[in-house]
């Protein structure tokens, strides 16, 4: 397993060591706390009703705002349900997100230079999209990449293979997150496959597979990084599989870790904590405080509030909008019920 | 004008958008250098090279994925499905996916994609190759289904798919590929999506079908009319959205109507015409409005085709029925 920091925040893995100014290591850690924030109040607000749909992150942030990091503006994210953050920190308006989450189809309205889809419900249906996303790019002679997330669960579907066997063969510049955060909703990766890791059924497409340290957001930020150069170098995609753990339940919507995890488990992972190793590291080169980090939870919480405020203060959606965007030119039976529904909205 | 049958329409239609918009890219199981197992690409690869006409990995959903993201990164795919028993691998793609890109993204992204796949009984084909599976696709909203009966609505109705940003289904009866011939203009036109087009005319009854069924009721029509009895025959050319302003025209004329399909009775697209009749022409009825189907049965081997399918008697005597209630 690749790795750069261990648990102490000590670098193990020197020559590995990304080439990241004291800026941009600071901001990596700005963005997981402040993603920690988010998560926590995103929690509570699904708790209390003024959010929808939410997949709690925490535990995920190195994995997930590491590898974005090593991202170029113009590369193409393909997140599964719980890779929102990634698409935020691309550019996604953190409004936009909660509307998502509350299924408003202003949430799915991306703006124009955000290269990323919606989340993906279907568990695998990113994973043949980032194929074809990867090879359009090659063949319009960019040189970005696509990038494409799902969980331990996810490896098991079958487009999880046919993505990469077709970017594989294509050669095409794709990347395929695996973050194993060790459960598909309850059932242990162990039971999910029979393979030793997830990363080696890399070896079936042809293509590259690296297991990651999930926890290390520097070890995940080089892995991607070097994906990425190989992907645009025409080398082929890259399966990397990231080894992390989510520290909620699998989504807001009654799920209870407690039937099928131990304390003990949860305890044993919360040691290995992003959040915490990379804080130390930062520390132990005065780049980061308890007053820095003060700074940008109160940040958090601000904007927070004023995303909330601005997706409370969105016009409500109506089922006319959503008959109108159904067809780019709308077909006779749709004319007829878009002219039903407006009439019973107007009363 | 040339002669063509239907397949020579549908590949000249191919070659007109490849050299038209670059952007087309056409692919599939072996529609390279094989040009297709019903050779529907034959010499389009050679002609436009491996990049814009090229052979996939052996999976449907991996297309349908392949399409959808390539659709979004400015391309206009032209995808094939070898057979369309096979949608079964990728109802999620064209379901799931596709229909649902615009929906989802509030307009945003769409999916200009053309799905194009053989389908069809009376060819004797292995099982899931013949399925007539249009009433899953129509029921799936955000999708569009054409389904030509003649080469020159192919030729047409294939342009316009292919120039539609919305992903259309289009349905090629494999017994219709090479079963005639008939004129078809060398150069670029388009049919509308949408429109049902009056194959014959009549004033005693109507027989609203599509695909290879359209045939079979024009032959129906023939015997009819040896009786007396004058049947307008209308072919629906897309079967989602329907275009029952054309069918329910037609019935205020005619007073009398059947619907003739080769799908199973069950399988959605005639109830629903039948539906539609009922909604805005019933009391210009005479008639119940009846249907012509194949069984509710899955669809059968090969050796019991001929007697499952429906025919054109079929069509007569379920035309007198109604005439004579």
């Amino acid at each position: 397993m690749f790795q750069i920091l261990n648990e102490e925040g000590e670098i193990v893995n020197k020559d590995a060591l990304p080439d990241l100014s004291d800026e941009e290591l600071q901001e990596l850690m700005r963005r997981m706390v402040y993603t920690r924030i988010w998560d926590q109040r995103a929690i509570s607000l699904n708790r209390q009703g003024r959010l929808g749909f939410y997949a709690p992150v925490a535990g995920q942030e190195a994995s997930m705002l590491g590898s974005q990091f090593a991202l170029e503006k113009e590369d193409w994210i393909l997140p599964g349900y719980r890779d929102v953050p990634q698409i935020v920190w691309h550019g996604l308006p953190l409004y936009q997100a909660f509307l998502y989450s509350r299924g408003h189809f202003h949430g799915g309205q991306f703006p124009e230079e955000v290269n990323a889809l919606m989340p993906q419900i279907i568990i695998g249906a990113q994973i043949v999209q980032t194929a074809g996303v990867a090879l359009g790019l090659k063949r319009k002679g960019k040189d970005s990449v696509a990038i494409t997330y799902t969980g331990d669960g996810g490896a098991s579907q079958g487009d999880f293979y046919e993505g990469m066997n077709f970017a594989g063969a294509y050669s095409a510049p794709a990347i395929f997150v695996v973050q194993n955060n060790q459960f598909a909703i309850s059932v242990p990766v162990e039971e999910q496959s029979a393979a030793k890791t997830i990363a080696q059924k890399a070896v079936a497409a042809g293509i590259n597979g690296v297991q990651v340290d999930g926890m290390d957001v520097l070890a995940v930020y080089a892995a991607t990084k070097e994906a990425r150069e190989n992907a645009v170098n025409g080398d082929g995609p890259t399966l990397l599989e990231t080894m992390c753990y989510r520290y909620g339940p699998h989504t807001m919507a009654g799920d209870d870790p407690t039937r099928y995890r131990t304390s003990d488990l949860d305890d044993e992972w919360e040691k290995k904590d992003p959040l915490v190793r990379f804080r130390k590291y930062l520390e132990s080169k005065d780049l980061w405080s308890e007053e820095k980090e003060n700074e940008v939870v109160d940040q958090a919480k601000d904007d927070i509030k004023a995303a909330i405020k601005k997706t409370d203060d969105t016009p409500k959606q109506k089922v006319s909008d959503l008959i109108e965007i159904m067809f780019e030119k709308l077909p006779v039976n749709l004319q007829q019920q878009l002219e039903e529904y407006r009439e019973k909205e107007s009363k | 004008m040339a002669q063509m049958t239907m397949i020579q329409a549908i590949t000249d239609a191919m070659r007109t958008e490849l050299k038209n918009d670059e952007n087309v890219l056409v692919f599939g199981e072996d529609v390279g250098q094989n040009g297709g197992v019903f050779r529907a690409t034959d010499g389009l690869q050679e002609e436009f090279g491996e990049e814009r006409v090229f052979d996939t990995p052996l999976a449907e959903s991996g297309i349908s994925g392949l399409a959808i993201g390539l659709g979004l990164t400015g391309f206009r795919p032209v995808m094939e499905i070898q057979f369309f028993g096979f949608v079964f691998e990728t109802m999620d793609g064209v379901a799931g996916q596709m229909a649902r890109m615009r929906y989802r993204s509030g307009g945003h992204y769409h999916s200009p994609i053309t799905v194009r796949s053989p389908f069809g009984g009376g060819v004797k084909t292995p099982e899931l190759h013949a399925d007539n599976l249009e009433g899953l696709m129509a029921q799936a909203p955000g999708l569009k289904v054409v389904i030509p009966s003649t080469p020159y609505d192919a030729k047409g109705l294939l342009l316009a798919s292919i120039r539609d940003n919305d992903p259309v289904i289009f349905l090629e009866h494999m017994k219709l590929y090479r079963s005639f011939r008939e004129e078809v203009p060398e150069e670029e036109y388009t049919i509308e999506i949408g429109k049902a087009d009056i194959k014959r005319e009549g004033k005693d009854l109507t027989i609203v079908t599509y695909g290879a069924m359209v045939h079979t009721s024009l032959k129906a029509a023939e015997e009819l009319a040896e009786e007396g009895i004058e049947a307008e025959v209308i072919d629906l050319r897309t079967v989602s959205p329907l275009d029952m302003d054309t069918v329910v025209e037609s019935v205020k004329k005619t007073n009398r109507a059947i619907v003739v399909q080769e799908a199973q009775k069950q399988a959605g697209v005639g109830a629903s015409v039948v539906a539609d009749i009922n909604d805005n022409a019933i009391l210009h009825l005479e008639a119940p409005v009846l249907r012509v189907t194949a069984p509710d049965t899955v669809y059968p081997f090969a050796a019991a085709e001929d007697v499952w399918l429906p025919d054109h008697t079929d069509v007569v005597e379920r035309a007198k029925t109604v005439i004579n209630f």
